[in-house]
């Protein structure tokens, strides 16, 4: 097998504010992803998908910190870079498309000058002129046409920002994209335009892709394996189709029961009761102990560990251990 | 064409207020307690015909408007007369030809007066603004990017401190320490009676005179635009644009110039423009305290000499500063945010 393009082990964050215990936000979370591969990191808001992605770029605010871990970009530790190294690295070999664009695009420049700005950070060898031909051939690859270049964030709708958001973020074709939740506060329809401009420019242009999502069915479309966290650890990793109709953990299983299922319309829809832990105050056992319908015992004293059922399909559950 | 008729929308409003402030300016001094003519010479010696020639010499002898003698209602005088020979339109007319008036101080042109005057003050006010404004958002950029360390602390200790300060007191303060501790001169503009061989000679002098104005003026005005330029930059720094332009790989100087600076730069306008209306207050305690020969002390000199038309000219143009300042932050405005371009 080759080496993996992504190869993230045992990443921990902790987050430290002040005149509270330490918060573990991320705690030993480990995944790979190969060239072009797209995978869905899921879990429920809070459960650390979103400081995940930040950290592989090291872009937590000043009170994450990467605790320990190894992120390898193509065999290199981009951990142990420095400030500038790794300021080299973003955006040229892995870029990021953020959740709500209007407040990740600045008000005052135009959406041209945000991208041809990327374009001209990584490519320093383009005169101006040639960073605007690419920035309007980007535009025309998400179908905003480069006729707009000049105007501003406020004078476009919501999906065409994110439309932008994408260009931006392939301004420099990087190899890795991750999404983070790119469709939230977007209507059903221009969702699934978003979505279906990603899946097509993914294929196009032989991207991974990271995509960070509550919701299943965009994982089912659009991915290849599926990363399930839940309060900072993973729950569960394996291939799409073992997660969908294999969940080996509760938390997957219940996940699925609470996606609504469209072939029966009457079926009351499922939720999982309780709330997710909070980060500084975690139980000693499983994490997801409290809530789970499966619990025994054990689970409330022993952390279960990742637990390989097959080379590539990992749960960290009590209950698959005892079955293998 | 839509920013043309931003443009003419914006003059037609500066022009509107103007108009406005030289009516009211004309009744606020017509309403005020006693004919100018007496309560200005309060001699009694004068006779009868003397304060009524005064009275005609400053055109007091006329109706302010038709029918009205006075803004008194037992004075009604004679109706009807020329209603071009009232006043108020004999004001409206000399404003239009750049005449104020005649100080009854003085007995020269309030214009002339005026004018050596508001140089003196411009030449003050914007040494001191220009120096407050790069001094306080450059030590408001460092604080802000600084933030929670020492830096950020001291520079804030510091800008409260200078913020809270009497802006007399410390001009006295400064004033007593300059020149015992150095020898600066303790007022006025020029070393009177010096004779000076050259113009670089005259220059030096102005600029050991300046100092001291100029640097109490500076930190006093140094400590809110450098607070105003922390809390705002501090905001934007936590905005997702700024997020976006980390993950860019931009460096922390570009982030700063390109995406934070521009940002914060829309209070600071407003806030200069603002500034450069009160500042005219500032100016009056520190042109007092360093007997500089401005607008302020002008004013104040003013006042305790019942100078009606000279007070009279100095709001007018105070006012007409001011309009002028909101008239060009507006303009500004536009040109740094795009969401006010498009009206």
């Amino acid at each position: 097998m080759t080496s993996p393009l992504l190869d993230v082990r045992d990443l921990s964050v902790d987050f430290h504010l002040p005149g509270r215990p330490p918060g573990h936000a991320v705690s030993r979370v480990g995944f790979t992803l190969q060239p072009g591969e797209a995978m869905g990191l899921v879990g429920e808001s809070g459960c650390g998908k979103t400081t995940l992605s930040l950290a592989l770029l090291r872009l937590l605010p000043p009170q994450g910190r990467i605790v320990s871990g190894s992120v390898k970009f193509n065999g290199r530790e981009l951990l142990a870079l420095s400030e500038p190294e790794m300021a080299n690295v973003r955006w040229k070999d892995i870029s990021m498309i953020f959740q709500g664009a209007m407040n990740a695009l600045n008000p005052v420049a135009s959406i041209g000058a945000q991208i041809s700005e990327a374009v001209r950070r990584h490519y320093s060898f383009m005169t101006p002129v040639e960073a605007r031909t690419r920035t309007a051939e980007l535009l025309d690859m998400v179908g905003i046409g480069a006729a707009r270049a000049g105007q501003y964030p406020h004078q476009y709708s919501g999906g065409m920002r994110q439309r932008a958001m994408i260009a931006m973020a392939l301004a420099c074709s990087p190899q890795i994209v991750i999404a983070d939740e790119p469709t939230t506060a977007l209507d059903v329809m221009i969702q699934a335009q978003i979505l279906d401009l990603l899946d097509r420019l993914r294929r196009e242009l032989g991207l991974a892709v990271i995509f960070v999502t509550h919701d299943l069915g965009v994982v089912a479309e659009l991915c290849d394996k599926v990363l399930v966290m839940y309060a900072g650890v993973t729950a569960e990793y394996a291939g799409v189709d073992e997660i969908y109709n294999q969940p080996r953990h509760p938390y997957t299983q219940e996940l699925l029961k609470a996606f609504p299922d469209l072939s029966r319309p009457r079926a009351a829809l499922n939720s999982i009761p309780g709330y997710p832990p909070r980060i500084d105050a975690l139980p000693p056992g499983c994490r997801f102990a409290p809530r789970c319908p499966a619990v025994f015992d054990r689970c409330h004293i022993d952390q279960p560990a990742l637990h390989a059922l097959t080379p590539e399909h990992l749960a960290a559950c009590h209950l698959v251990e005892s079955e293998s | 064409m839509k920013s043309l008729r931003f443009l003419a929308a914006r003059l037609g409003w500066a022009f509107l207020t103007i108009l406005f402030v030289v009516t009211l300016n004309f009744f606020i001094f017509r309403v005020l307690p006693g004919d100018p003519a007496r309560a200005g010479l309060r001699d009694p010696r004068l006779t009868r015909e003397a304060v009524e020639a005064i009275r005609v010499r400053f055109g007091l002898d006329k109706p302010v408007i038709n029918c009205v003698q006075a803004l008194n209602p037992f004075e009604a005088g004679d109706c009807l007369v020329n209603p071009l020979d009232t006043q108020f339109f004999i004001y409206f007319g000399n404003l239009l030809r750049g005449e104020l008036g005649i100080s009854y101080h003085t007995n020269r042109p309030v214009a002339d007066h005026l004018g050596q005057m508001l140089w003196n003050t411009v030449l003050l006010i914007g040494a001191g603004q220009v120096l407050a404004i790069l001094l306080g958002v450059a030590l408001g950029v460092l604080a802000a990017w600084k933030s929670r360390t020492r830096i950020d602390v001291g520079a804030l200790l510091f800008s409260l401190l200078a913020w809270s300060l009497p802006t007399f007191w410390l001009g006295i303060i400064l004033l007593f320490w300059g020149s015992s501790r150095f020898g600066l001169p303790i007022g006025g503009k020029l070393t009177p009676g010096l004779p000076f061989v050259s113009q670089a000679a005259m220059l030096k002098d102005l600029g050991r005179h300046l100092l001291l104005p100029t640097l109490t003026y500076t930190i006093v005005f140094l400590g809110e635009y450098m607070l105003i330029m922390r809390s705002t930059l501090l905001d934007i720094l936590s905005e997702d644009f700024i997020l976006t332009a980390k993950a860019k790989g931009l460096r922390t100087f570009q982030i700063l110039k390109d995406h934070a600076l521009r940002n914060a730069m829309l209070p600071m306008v407003t806030l200069i423009a603002l500034n450069l209306g009160f500042t005219v207050a500032g100016a009056i305690q520190i042109e007092t305290v360093f007997s500089w020969p401005g607008l302020g002390g002008a004013v104040f000199n003013a006042v305790g000499q019942r100078d009606y038309p000279m007070l009279q000219g100095a709001f007018l143009l105070l006012a007409v500063s001011v309009i002028l300042a909101n008239l060009a932050a507006d303009l500004l405005y536009s040109l740094l945010d795009p969401r006010v371009r498009v009206d």
